[in-house]
């Protein structure tokens, strides 16, 4: 189990791994891959994480044939049955069969962290350069932005935003990016001075070569490890956020089949169906460990700092 | 004769890494007798800071194992002992002196607090008896002002002062044996000097047993009645000081003497011998000295672990060396004929 | 800290401003005429430019005046002042339940490293990590209300500090605090941990003053350094999933405020809500600033 000093979370900061000894040596880069996974695999945390998460990919891409019934079919001769062998995970109000929903739902978890992610990736590691690479006002203007996103609650800034664009899958996507790039901006901001501080970077400048050029070969390399470890354990806060807000009724509209939103929708009929509310839930967790276990491993075998 | 004070046999200790297992200490044998100095000399990595963890049994486990040997305070076995035993035995009649003065000190508790502590825990003693015997031994270790140091935190305070806090925390049980980590290798040269003065007269004082051990012969050479020295995990040579730089056996020993031109002039580090160290992962059998020797033999170097052992016609003075065992029928050129000179 | 609050203050105006839909119709309603419309338009300043109008609310909330509420018509700082104290109760209570949890669990795991009571707490944290808070609630609903009857399905029993209202707290508290527990039991965990690899730590195990002593005086005091700035991080946090879960068990905080705002798009509660949310986050992080001094002595105050 992860013995790393920091733990990632709901963005703040704290999650940052602490940067990656870079990848500067292209020699032995195999080796070290090979290394990188065979710690990983030595983790049975991670391994799992890693079993979950090409579930969940091999979900996603074969829901159409995983699932036995339409998301939205309705059919009101099974109105919230309790789960059966027709029905594995009971059907909801209007007798939509809740496995295949939540089946389904898988779809918009992989969309939604992977495109929220990457949104919040390419915003938050340009800042990040940016700040760390040509420090001063640039650094104070943009560290201050930072400061002033951690002030506001990561829930209520998202919650705002998405409501009063006036909800849905855009507004959702928009929300969270905007309020989660912060995370990276800080973690590439230090591993960019910890790696300025290097000769080679001062020798490449010396050298003549271009902002970008150094920027893009020797100061991102270096950050590269911890910029992965980060987004896949940012995965799962992304796709806790985003069922949070859709079960708020701000995300993803019913009756699309994301979980949040089933969720939202058995909310009612917790103590008559227990099961609508219930499989969802346990979808989402399930995929949080997954990717917090592969995320986990990952920073365990990418950082050489680590006391096992 | 007594036992001695101190009695380390054959001691191996691996430490389990994700490399593979490191052999630390590869059987070391090592007595120190009462009111005596003993000098443990090495590179780094050689395994002299483990032994003395070791014995304070303040090794980390995982990753450190002690595989076998014994560890014989006084005739009792440290090895056996529980935690809680062995706190009844270190910090009160064995003592430390760690090797870097910034960092063995707590930084968010005073300065009488961590001194008064062992006191405290060993001795039936109020707290303001414990608190103005250590105003004593801070001015006995030379700081000025004690009295306000005690409610100083270890920041306002230089490295050298934080070095005599650290031997003030070590000497204020009155111990029979302290052990001394490379004491002054953090320290700049003119503390390290003055530090080593006052170990000499504190040892003095109060007539304790001293383990002290160093990369450093000059160091060492100033205080050490005895020495053992240490290559990678074995001790492969002990004799008085005086042999060490008159009649040294061990083919390692003698490159250190070498380098030594006499005993006044001090400051000198460890000569470098060509060739590095093995790997402790997976040690090559035999000497482990073999592949830098400048005197190897033959086969049996490769093969066969010298132990440490008293050369013929040779008394106190043990060396672990197949130029002096059976195996060899090579007769040692160059300095059989020195010792007996003498 | 003055810039933050400004940087803050524009940062929810600018989505106040630039989100669709125009605030005076909502107010009216769909089959408003457009005279009155225009009427209350331009009482409510909105034909102003957008830094007259931020200028204008800036000023009122400096005085403590928010605006009045599109839908209710009644002072927003009115409204945020009646949902704040059940948002604190919560909130405390929740911090309270996970420091209660997580710091004890993460220094037993790190000085029993590798035992089964270390793997078993860090199962336990990764399981309350990755629980939704929202499911959570609902599930705790399902047994301890439902099927147990043991707490109030939803609701804040009144007055405060009565044993009916400590049972209506307590699963809004459980269900916001856990996931913060889990975080800040590993968290504990790997300062402790690194704490325990010090130098200094090794030299007070070598004066023989026991385990208890080495752990609770030497590596305790060094840990509470770490520890404080993760608790002050999880501030935030706990704000963030009180927000949900007041609206799960209809806690009439500021949370749900905030959500029953944004669906009826009330913008001057959004604006007002939003930026009380920040103030009170600023406010502990200087709570937390103060903290450290009083743990830390290298730090003195200035």
């Amino acid at each position: 189990m992860s013995v790393g000093h920091s733990d990632s979370d709901d963005d703040e900061g704290d999650g940052t791994p602490k940067g990656g000894q870079g990848s500067r040596v292209a020699t032995g880069q195999l080796a070290r891959a090979r290394t990188v996974l065979r710690r990983v695999m030595q983790n049975r945390f991670a391994v799992f994480g890693l079993v979950v998460v090409v579930a969940l990919l091999v979900t996603a891409a074969f829901a159409p044939w995983i699932a036995p019934y339409e998301p939205t079919e309705q059919n009101y001769d099974a109105l919230k049955e309790p789960p059966s062998l027709e029905h594995p995970f009971g059907t909801d109000t209007y007798g939509r069969d809740v496995f295949s929903r939540v089946v389904f739902g898988s779809r918009y978890a992989v969309f939604l962290g992977v495109v929220i992610v990457g949104i919040e990736m390419l915003i938050g590691v340009s800042l990040g350069l940016l700040a760390g690479y040509y420090g001063g006002w640039t650094e104070a203007g943009i560290m201050r932005l930072v400061d002033i996103s951690l002030s506001i609650p990561a829930i209520v800034l998202a919650l705002a935003i998405a409501g009063m664009l006036g909800g849905g899958l855009f507004p959702l996507i928009v929300a969270v990016s905007l309020v989660g790039w912060r995370g990276f901006a800080r973690l590439v901001r230090g591993d960019v001075k910890s790696v300025m501080e290097e000769e080679y970077i001062e020798s490449a400048n010396a050298a003549g070569l271009s902002d970008f050029r150094v920027i893009t070969r020797y100061v991102l390399p270096n950050a590269a490890s911890s910029i992965i470890v980060y987004a896949t354990l940012t995965i799962p806060t992304v796709i806790l956020w985003s069922a949070g807000l859709s079960f708020l009724g701000m995300g993803v509209q019913p009756p699309k089949p994301e979980w949040g939103a089933i969720l939202a929708a058995g909310r009612g009929d917790i103590d008559s169906a227990w099961w609508i509310a219930t499989f969802p839930g346990l979808a989402i967790m399930l995929t949080v460990i997954g990717f917090n276990g592969l995320g986990d491993g990952l920073r365990d075998a990418l950082d050489p700092r680590q006391v096992r | 004769m007594t036992d001695p004070l101190l009695e380390i046999d054959d001691l191996h200790v691996h430490f389990h890494t994700e490399e593979g297992t490191v052999e630390a200490l590869d059987g070391v044998s090592l007595t120190v007798e009462r009111d005596e100095v003993v000098g443990v000399i090495g590179e780094s990595g050689c395994g002299k800071s483990v032994t003395a963890f070791s014995t304070m049994g303040l090794l980390q486990s995982p990753p450190a194992e002690v595989v076998s040997g014994s560890i014989r305070y006084d005739g009792r076995e440290l090895l056996d002992l529980s935690d809680d035993e062995l706190d009844g035995i270190r910090g009160d009649d064995i003592t430390m002196i760690y090797q870097d003065p910034m960092s063995s000190l707590n930084p968010v508790l005073t300065i009488g607090h961590q001194l008064t502590e062992p006191l405290l825990a060993h001795r039936d003693i109020s707290k303001a008896a414990a608190r103005q015997k250590a105003i004593e031994m801070l001015e006995a270790c030379g700081l000025a002002d004690a009295e306000r140091l005690m409610d100083e935190y270890p920041d306002a305070l230089s490295g050298g002062m934080r070095q005599r806090v650290v031997i003030a925390m070590a000497l204020i049980t009155e111990p029979k044996l302290l052990i001394a980590d490379e004491p002054t290798t953090a320290l700049d040269v003119t503390i390290q000097a003055q530090i080593m003065d006052l170990l000499r007269d504190l040892r003095e004082e109060f007539e304790m047993s001293v383990l002290i051990i160093s990369h450093d012969l000059a160091v060492i050479s100033e205080i050490a009645d005895r020495m053992a020295v240490m290559y990678a995990g074995n001790v492969v040579e002990t004799c008085s000081m005086r042999e060490l730089f008159e009649a040294p056996l061990h083919p390692y020993t003698r490159k250190l003497a070498e380098s030594i031109p006499s005993l006044e002039t001090s400051v000198q580090r460890l000569p470098t011998i060509e060739g590095t160290v093995p790997e402790l992962i997976d040690p090559p059998t035999g000497c482990r000295f073999a592949s830098r020797c400048p005197d190897y033999i033959g086969s049996e170097c490769d093969e066969i672990d010298p132990q440490l052992a008293e050369p013929e016609g040779i008394r106190d003075h043990e060396v672990a060396c197949h130029y002096y065992t059976d195996e060899s029928d090579a007769e040692p050129p160059w300095q059989i004929q020195g010792v007996e000179d003498q | 800290m003055i810039p933050v609050l400004i940087g803050v203050t524009l940062v929810i105006s600018s989505v106040v401003y630039l989100s669709p839909g125009n605030p005076a119709q909502i107010a009216l309603g769909q089959n408003a005429n457009p005279e009155a419309i225009e009427e209350l338009e331009a009482e409510m300043g909105l034909n102003d430019p957008p830094h007259v109008r931020y200028l204008d609310w800036l000023a009122g909330a400096a005085q403590g005046d928010l605006g009045t509420s599109v839908r209710s018509q009644r002072p927003v700082s009115e409204m945020i002042m009646e949902r704040l104290p059940a948002t604190l109760e919560l909130a405390i209570a929740s911090m309270a339940l996970t420091l209660i949890i997580a710091l004890p669990l993460g220094v037993i795991s790190a000085v029993k490293q590798y035992t089964w009571v270390d793997s078993l707490s860090m199962v336990f944290a990764i399981f309350w990590i990755s629980m939704p808070s929202f499911w959570l609630a609902l599930i705790l609903i399902l047994l301890f209300s439902v099927n147990w009857s043991i707490f109030p399905i939803s609701g804040r029993a009144t007055p405060v500090f009565t044993a009916t209202w400590l049972m209506s707290l307590a699963l809004p508290a459980i269900a916001t605090g856990t996931r913060r527990a889990g975080l800040l039991t590993r968290m504990t965990r790997s300062s402790m941990l690194e704490i325990l690899n010090e130098d200094y730590i090794r030299t007070a195990r070598g004066k023989g003053i026991g385990d208890r002593a080495v752990i609770y005086t030497h590596a305790m005091k060094n840990a509470m350094i770490p520890i404080i700035t993760l608790i002050g991080l999880q501030i935030p946090l706990i704000f963030s999933g009180a927000v949900i879960i007041e609206t799960v068990f209809a806690w009439p905080g500021m949370g749900r405020l905030l959500v029953n705002a944004v669906l009826s798009r009330d913008y001057p509660v959004v604006q007002g809500t939003v930026l009380v949310y920040a103030v009170i986050v600023i406010a502990a992080n200087l709570a937390v600033d103060v903290a450290y001094s009083y743990f830390d002595p290298r730090i003195k105050y200035d």
